[in-house]
């Protein structure tokens, strides 16, 4: 199961670290007022301070404060009562200040841990280095314009929560079960809607590469702002190819900044001079240390929502379901929630099997999320209770739930309108039975010759005629008392 | 600590501040005057003492989590040396 | 009575509830007085217009019975470091050209709303680096006094416009700011009372940043009382800035009761320099004995880093400033020069906007900021600045004020000193530590040395004590009865 490439010199093992930069959920700016929403006409969402007009100041927002620490307690990390802003100081066109306020030797969050589900079953324990607020950056735009960049500071400030991992992910596919795995937890949390495509969570990929068994790391190169989960494994494993190709070669990694170019499959080098990495960090002194009470922290765990590993286990406790259908239930919050509501009360398996087979087969078709689900967790659940008190058969069952989803009527209300209500009826039944009898006298005689696949075929006759409404097993019985075979 | 102009080449590039190449061994010397001057400082015993954070002794103060600013793209985009449309605009960055 | 520019704040309130004159009135001979001093380049932005409009509306406001305090109607020059909404606003420096803020700073809205009237924003030295108002892009400013054989000479800095307006009677009243003695220092050469609140009074939103953990505005005034009513207009809570303090404004007027029986004086001995002008040090010693006689006890006190403040503000003060002008690079507002690059156009921009001093505060604060250095200088000048900021607390709690000298020397020849960065930075030696430890310190008028030129004294309190520091400083300002005119004014 191990990631491994094979070179001319030995194999090679790939060592992956990733900075998930994570936007807030809140309505206002880390350090202004502004409004936080994507989407919006350019320049709209920027204030004074974040346009750092000169005397400007920054005042630090307290929801963006709670999401962080809420974020470290889901990461089972360290809270750090005592954590200090500071100014991560370069120039880029994006960046009004000439500095971003990060948090740089005294962060918000500390340790932590992340325990990844893999498919072979296995539970990978991955570290977490630590968790730290900044602003982030605003928008350019290098392609409206032959000579020039335009710039949109309308992200200009927003909450970032970076999450460091330790160097601990060793293939691509590990690192997308982790950034999924992330993101699923901030989504429980409400932290952070993870939504890569709007740029609401991007990862930098730390790559390195050297033969099993090395215990120190070679050089790294940084592959910056990859905002898909494919590309984040893309990006590692033609890193990772490259910089086997340069050791092999005689070469050296050389420490430095890289971008993935999807179109090409490939990273490239993005050429910083040496020293200009220089941030020169230092408290920024326009704010003061951020101090937080351990009765602070104590009331955000209290308040904390059940997470998914927790949820996994007590699925698989309380509902019999084995880990790998729990995982698949929890891996979404929404979705946990709704096999819940469709579960509570009834048989686990089934809610399961109508779950992820009839409803996530009929979401996918119609590309829904389960948020924009056209079928309602109660009316799922009436539809296993007319299941499970033999009000429908599975046949029936299966047609009414296309009919709710295509109306988003509820179970019972369309098994009325319908008449779809099975008949357990003997005397309704026989008569069925009696009158398929009659009008096929020839296959009566087979069955009766003992060919119990023409039985079947009775069974669907009767069905036909009773609109599939007869309990099938209450027809095949009949069929056998009276023709036997 | 004695720079030379290799080191304020540096610091100018860090600084973005464009100097030209007859000026950088002067300011080099200017430079250094600042920097002995200050390096006095290595005369204070200096073990244990916290580097102040604050001449303000308060707590961080923080804001409630509300929209209170931004739509006001006109004053931000005002004084903009270069602005397109309602973007501000600068010379081509090649990434 | 002479002109009307020549009252102070108390006499021009009087004379206006008094009737004897409108705010149009008193606000139209500060603008004669204005455009009279135009010599001394006291102005980069005049601003009659404003000054005659919001004249108006005082005297319609007290007509109908509704004047909004001791300010109103008073005329007063603003520094042109403090953003005011429409008006360009230059910090003395080429790269805002043209930079018209749509915002005012939440100091000069105070001002505004309790009545002021703003002439016009005033001269300083470049993003209020300076000690002699020399290296503004707009040139320097003229001293109102002028030396012993008619040289012109330096106001001090940062605020040189805003002392000399004042020192020149354009109008009673001047706001500046002070990071390392900017309000103090020119106080004292130009015989004017000047001061710095302690550190979070008054509030930085909308004041041109020099360093961050340093700057506070203050006024200048001709009289202590004067210069308690203006502070008590500018300070204030402000929940823009998160190191402004959320402590009320005691009424500072009320504060100077004239009796300081029993006032513990602290004098440092550490502020005798070696080679220090033995009238200052007469001076001082004046004080002392002052402020004896109603009753003070003088105790002397030892603050043993003393000298090192100077030094680590050279530190800390231009690594803040490096970080604080990062903003200024020709994309939002100000001078844009054009490059081939972005990184081109940064520095073109940089380059040509700012000018000599300021560069080279950017470049040392670069530098003490760097890998490598950070520890060595950065680190280290904010551990002697817990020890300054320590000493300070241990002697206050011997006494309450101390009285010291302001500056090492009195006003010198425009274009001295300019040879050596650090000679100039020597001005700031009695001043700086106050800023280190956010003090509220203030300077008083107390002598002329043997050419005739001002000197100040300086009393520096507790942290949120300027009553006590507006206490000593009246009885100071009476005793020492300074009376003597600049050159500017047919003294001297």
């Amino acid at each position: 199961m191990a990631y491994i490439l094979a070179g001319e010199t030995g194999d090679w093992e790939v060592v992956v670290g990733l900075e998930v930069h994570a936007q807030v959920m809140s309505n206002a700016k880390l350090f202004s007022g502004s409004p936080t929403a994507f989407g919006a006409e350019p320049n709209t969402q920027v204030s004074l301070v974040d346009a750092a007009m000169p005397g400007m100041l920054p005042v630090i927002n307290a929801v963006c404060v709670e999401q962080a620490v809420r974020t470290g307690l889901g990461l089972q990390a360290q809270i750090n009562l005592h954590s200090v802003f500071e100014r991560k100081n370069y120039f880029y066109a994006d960046l009004p200040q000439g500095y971003q306020i990060s948090q740089y030797l005294h962060p918000v969050v500390g340790e932590g841990t992340v325990i990844l589900d893999m498919p072979d079953g296995e539970a990978r324990e991955i570290g977490i280095e630590r968790l730290h607020m900044e602003q982030d950056a605003g928008k350019s735009m290098h392609d409206q314009d032959p000579k020039r960049s335009f710039i949109d500071l309308n992200r200009a400030g927003v909450c970032l929560m970076e999450i460091v991992s330790k160097p601990d992910l060793r293939s691509p596919e590990e690192a997308g079960i982790y950034v999924r795995k992330i993101r699923s937890i901030l989504r429980y949390l409400g932290t952070c809607d993870g939504n890569m495509e709007q740029g609401s969570m991007r990862a930098d990929v730390n790559v390195s590469v050297r033969h099993p068994g090395e215990t120190e790391y070679r050089t790294r190169a940084e592959i910056k702002n990859v905002n898909s989960v494919r590309f984040i494994m893309q990006a590692i494993e033609v890193e990772a190819a490259r910089q086997v190709e340069v050791w092999e070669d005689g070469g050296e990694v050389v420490q430095e900044t890289r971008l993935f170019d999807a179109n090409r499959g490939e990273t490239r080098s993005m050429r910083v001079k040496e020293f200009a990495h220089d941030y020169r960090y230092f408290p920024d002194p326009d704010l003061l240390p951020l101090d937080l009470d351990q009765s602070f922290v104590d009331e955000v765990a209290k308040a904390l929502p059940e997470l998914p590993d927790a949820k996994k286990d007590r699925f698989v406790a309380d509902n019999g379901l084995s880990a790998y259908d729990a995982g698949v239930l929890v891996a979404d919050r929404e979705t946990a929630e709704y096999f819940e509501a469709v579960a509570t009360g009834r048989d686990a398996k089934q809610a399961v099997n109508w779950l992820t087979t009839n409803l996530f087969g009929a979401l996918n078709a119609a590309s829904l999320g389960i948020s924009e689900s056209p079928i309602r967790a109660e009316h799922l659940g009436e539809l296993l209770d007319l299941l499970a008190d033999g009000t429908i058969s599975s046949r029936i069952a299966k047609d009414v739930f296309e009919e709710m989803f295509a109306t988003s009527k509820g179970a019972e209300e369309i098994v009325e309108a319908k008449g779809l209500k099975q008949i357990t009826d003997t005397g309704a039944i026989e008569a069925a039975v009696d009158e398929a009898i009659a009008a096929n006298p020839d296959q009566a005689d087979e069955v009766r010759a003992g060919n119990g696949k023409a039985i079947g075929w009775f069974v669907g006759q009767v069905m036909k005629t009773t609109g599939g409404k007869a309990n099938p097993q209450a027809v095949n019985q009949m069929l056998r008392d009276k023709l036997g075979g | 600590m004695s720079l030379d102009r290799e080191d304020v080449r540096k610091i100018a590039f860090l600084a973005r501040i464009k100097i030209d190449e007859a000026e950088l061994e002067p300011l080099a010397g200017e430079l250094n005057g600042i920097i002995g001057w200050v390096e006095q400082l290595s005369e204070v015993d200096t073990e244990g003492v916290k580097p102040m954070t604050s001449v303000a002794e308060m707590i961080a103060p923080q804001r409630v989590d509300e929209i209170t600013d931004g739509n006001v793209a006109e004053k931000v985009l005002s004084n903009a040396p270069d602005r397109a449309k309602d973007f501000f605009a600068v010379p081509k960055v090649v990434e | 009575m002479g002109k009307l520019n020549d009252l102070t704040i108390t006499q021009a309130r009087d004379g206006l509830a008094a009737g004897d004159f409108s705010a149009v009135e008193l606000t139209d001979d500060c603008i004669t007085a204005m455009e009279a001093a135009r010599d001394l380049n006291i102005f980069i932005t005049e601003t009659p217009d404003i000054a005659r409009d919001r004249a108006a509306q005082s005297d319609a406001r007290r007509a109908k019975g509704e004047v909004v305090g001791a300010m109103d109607g008073v005329p007063i020059a603003m520094k042109d470091l403090f953003c005011t909404d429409g008006t360009l606003t230059t910090a003395a420096s080429h790269i805002l050209d043209g930079f018209t803020p749509p915002y005012e700073s939440t100091v000069s809205q105070n001002l505004r709303d309790a009545g002021a009237v703003m002439l016009g924003k005033t001269n300083l030295d470049e993003f209020a680096m300076g000690s002699a108002n020399m290296t503004s892009y707009y040139g320097p400013v003229k001293n109102p006094w002028v030396g012993a054989n008619g040289e012109d000479l330096v106001p001090g800095g940062s605020s040189g416009g805003s002392v000399s307006a004042v020192a020149a009677h354009v109008c009673p009243g001047a706001t500046g700011t002070d990071t390392g003695g900017s309000i103090r220092q020119p106080a004292s050469l130009c015989g004017v009372v000047g001061l710095k609140p302690t550190y979070g009074r008054c509030s930085r939103w909308g004041i041109v940043a020099f360093a961050s953990s340093l700057d506070q505005a203050g006024p200048f005034a001709r009289t202590v009382l004067d210069s308690a009513i203006m502070l008590g207009a500018m300070a204030g809570h402000d929940p823009k800035d998160s190191t402004s303090a959320p402590v009320a404004v005691p009424d500072f007027e009320a504060a100077i009761t004239g009796d300081i029986k029993g006032l513990k004086v602290g004098i440092p001995k550490e502020y005798t320099l070696d080679g220090m002008p033995s009238e200052i040090q007469d001076l001082w010693d004046r004080g002392a004995a002052w402020l004896t006689e109603q009753g003070a006890e003088i105790k002397p006190v030892s603050l043993p880093h003393t000298k090192y403040a100077l030094p680590a503000y050279y530190i800390v003060a231009p690594a803040e400033a490096s970080s604080n002008l990062a903003r200024y690079d020709g994309v939002r507002y100000g001078l844009r020069v054009d490059g081939d690059s972005l990184d081109e156009m940064y520095e073109n921009t940089r380059g040509e906007g700012f000018g000599a001093e300021v560069r080279r505060r950017v470049m040392i604060g670069a530098y003490v900021l760097s890998a490598g250095y950070y520890d060595a200088y950065y680190v280290k000048a904010q551990q002697v600045r817990t020890i300054i900021l320590d000493e300070f607390n241990q002697v206050f709690q011997d006494v309450d004020v101390l009285l010291t000298p302001t500056a090492p020397n009195a006003a010198f020849p425009i274009g001295a000193k300019m040879d050596d960065p650090v000679a100039m930075y020597l001005n700031d030696v009695f001043t700086v530590p106050a800023n280190m430890a956010g003090l509220p310190a203030i300077s008083v008028p107390s002598g002329l040395d043997s050419d005739g030129l001002p000197l100040g004294l300086q009393i520096v309190a507790k942290p949120f004590d300027e009553e006590t520091m507006f206490r000593a400083a009246d009885v100071l300002e009476r005793a020492a009865e300074f009376s003597a005119l600049p050159k500017y004014l047919g003294g001297q």
